[in-house]
């Protein structure tokens, strides 16, 4: 038995190079524990040293693209959720921006502060999960159950908003489909009151430990120069030191408003990224806090403003209350139309983009004058900045991969459309 | 003096003249056609002047329109002048019989996948590019399938057939 060749056993047959080479091919994912995520990387390591990454990506590629040119406007709010479901707030209510800005319906303030409230929200959530993420690659595993308890307290707040936690379908063009009640701002109070002890507790247990900072400084490096060679936005540019931020470079949803600033790194490595996301997580709560303030302060000062939830003007995408339907001409006639999907939106090109929990999120919208878009594309931050992770972790430990790869946090859905 | 919509377009002129067509604003971001042999050329000049300095790609992707004949698809581009805080759309027309485009890949690193995406789905011919494989279709894909062509549901059923609403 011991005399025969291992390229010799049984029906074993390896190719010759694959016996004479110094390296080894390891077969990363699709579906691994570490990945969080479909992604598969074939790696070519020598010992722990990543030589080669080659992503293979597409596994749950649904044709959104596609489907979006069937559907009309009100109905791809389901297809966006399903993007970068971290934080589908975010990309639901950028959508509804894309459209009300080809139809050039302008949203009270109210709307635009309520809708701040939630995308800051989903960006906190979504930042959390990552930043958890990140520890329990590095075998922490206390922090992330601890910060989802209060994920947990933003889901319930969509659930109060819009019904759903995930997949939330929030709002319609020209605002949200219902008024915020008073549990959802007392949940956002609640949510507002306990979180900041909860996340100061998360940062003293991570940000200065020797542990954490040994295995994320200098882990998986982008530099700014390379960084924006590959279209990198986002948290991950940021902590390369672009200061690069939609919510200002072009401002939506009246976020010139508010008083907030933008958290850089510098050497683009895991822990940087770390940092900028607890920083943005605070400064996320900050402008949480101050919508909110302005959205109190309007309700005491204008109660007849009170029921603002959605613009006028859109009223061809604005399904009227239930009990009109079942009273009024006209509006039995708008909710016909608008469920049957029957309005026709003006013909225009129009390219809108929201800060989303990874970056840039860009809609290309062109319209005929149909009732579905022409042609629509989503510029996903997730699918630009992935491609440079083979040269974020060449050179570099097998294991510091596996944290370099939960820190971009590339999300499969956004990944594959 | 800050960088205007105007002064690109000037300095676009003066540099290209009349190669430049079909100038547009519309929702406000500059738009014009550039050929398609021209592409790379518009882009170098873009990229290199300090002045303009539109150096970071924000999108990249293509339009069919089968109703145009000899220039059916339509790769769009879309630059940032970051520092300058512009935004700038690049138009080019190529037949579907011929779609071919040079790659941007050299100067701009991350043009890579959204060049592979658009590969294989509307099977732009990126002259130059590294590895134009498909990339989030399965690889025995023999057709590209955000052509119009292609329509989302079968068109020959006729269960949901609705005169009301044509379609």
């Amino acid at each position: 038995m011991s005399d025969i060749q291992p390229h010799q056993q049984h029906h074993i047959k390896l190719a010759e190079e694959s016996l004479q080479k110094q390296s080894t091919t390891l077969n990363l994912g699709p579906t691994h524990p570490a990945t969080h995520g479909v992604f598969q990387n074939i790696m070519e390591i020598d010992g722990e040293i990543v030589l080669e990454t080659v992503p293979t990506i597409g596994y749950i590629h649904r044709a959104f693209e596609k489907i979006a040119e069937r559907r009309p406007y009100y109905q791809i709010t389901t297809l966006t959720d399903r993007l970068n479901y971290c934080s589908s707030p975010i990309n639901n209510m950028g959508w509804h921006m894309t459209v009300e800005k080809l139809l050039g319906i302008k949203t009270p303030k109210r709307v635009d502060y309520l809708r701040i409230i939630v995308m800051e929200l989903a960006r906190i959530a979504d930042h959390l999960v990552c930043n958890s993420v990140i520890a329990v690659d590095t075998g922490a595993l206390t922090g992330f159950t601890y910060v989802f308890q209060w994920r947990e307290l933003i889901y319930e707040i969509y659930e109060e908003i819009c019904g759903s936690r995930l997949t939330t379908n929030m709002g319609r063009v020209g605002g949200f489909e219902r008024n915020f009640t008073e549990t959802a701002f007392a949940k956002i109070h609640k949510f507002l009151d306990t979180f900041p002890k909860v996340m100061k507790e998360f940062q003293a247990l991570l940000d200065r430990n020797r542990i954490f900072m040994e295995r994320c400084i200098g882990a998986g490096p982008i530099s700014a120069e390379r960084a924006l060679n590959y279209s990198f936005t986002g948290p991950n540019l940021r902590a390369a030191g672009v200061d690069y931020d939609v919510r200002v470079a072009t401002p939506y949803s009246s976020y010139e408003d508010f008083d907030f600033k933008i958290p850089v790194g510098s050497t683009g490595d895991v822990y940087d990224r770390y940092l900028v996301r607890n920083g943005e997580i605070w400064e996320s709560y900050s402008i949480v806090k101050q919508a909110l303030e302005k959205v109190e302060k309007m309700d005491k000062e204008f109660p007849e403003q009170k029921d603002v939830f959605y613009a006028q003007e859109a009223d061809h995408f604005h399904l009227p209350p239930k009990e009109d339907v079942y009273t009024k001409m006209e509006a039995l006639i708008y909710h016909f139309k608008i469920i049957m999907g029957e309005i026709d939106a003006p013909p225009g090109e129009v390219y809108h983009s929201v800060e989303g929990g990874n970056g840039e999120l860009g809609y290309y919208l062109i319209s005929d004058g149909g009732r579905t878009p022409y042609r629509l594309h989503f510029r996903r931050p997730c699918f630009i900045y992935y491609q440079a992770y083979p040269e974020m972790v060449k050179n570099g430990l097998l294991s510091d991969a596996v944290i370099a790869l939960s820190s971009i946090n590339v999300i499969a859905g956004e990944l594959d459309a | 003096m800050a960088l205007t919509k105007e002064i690109v377009k000037e300095r676009l002129l003066s540099q290209f003249a009349e190669q430049l067509t079909e100038w547009e604003e519309p929702f406000g971001m500059l738009t014009f056609r550039v050929p398609a042999e021209l592409n790379l050329k518009v882009m170098q000049f873009l990229y290199d002047d300090d002045g303009l300095a539109f150096r970071f790609l924000t999108d990249l992707t293509a339009v069919h329109y089968p109703d145009r004949k000899e220039e059916e698809l339509c790769v769009v581009y879309h630059l940032h002048s970051l520092g300058n805080n512009i935004r700038i759309r690049l138009k080019v027309y190529v037949p579907s019989e011929k779609p071919d485009v040079f790659t941007a890949t050299q100067l701009f690193s991350g043009a890579n996948w959204m060049e592979r995406e658009t590969y294989d789905f509307y099977g732009v011919n990126f002259i130059g590019h590294p590895n134009l494989t498909r990339i989030l279709n399965v690889d025995e894909m023999d057709y590209f399938p955000m052509r119009k062509e292609y329509e989302l549901e079968d068109p020959t059923r006729i269960d949901k057939d609705d005169e009301m609403f044509g379609r």
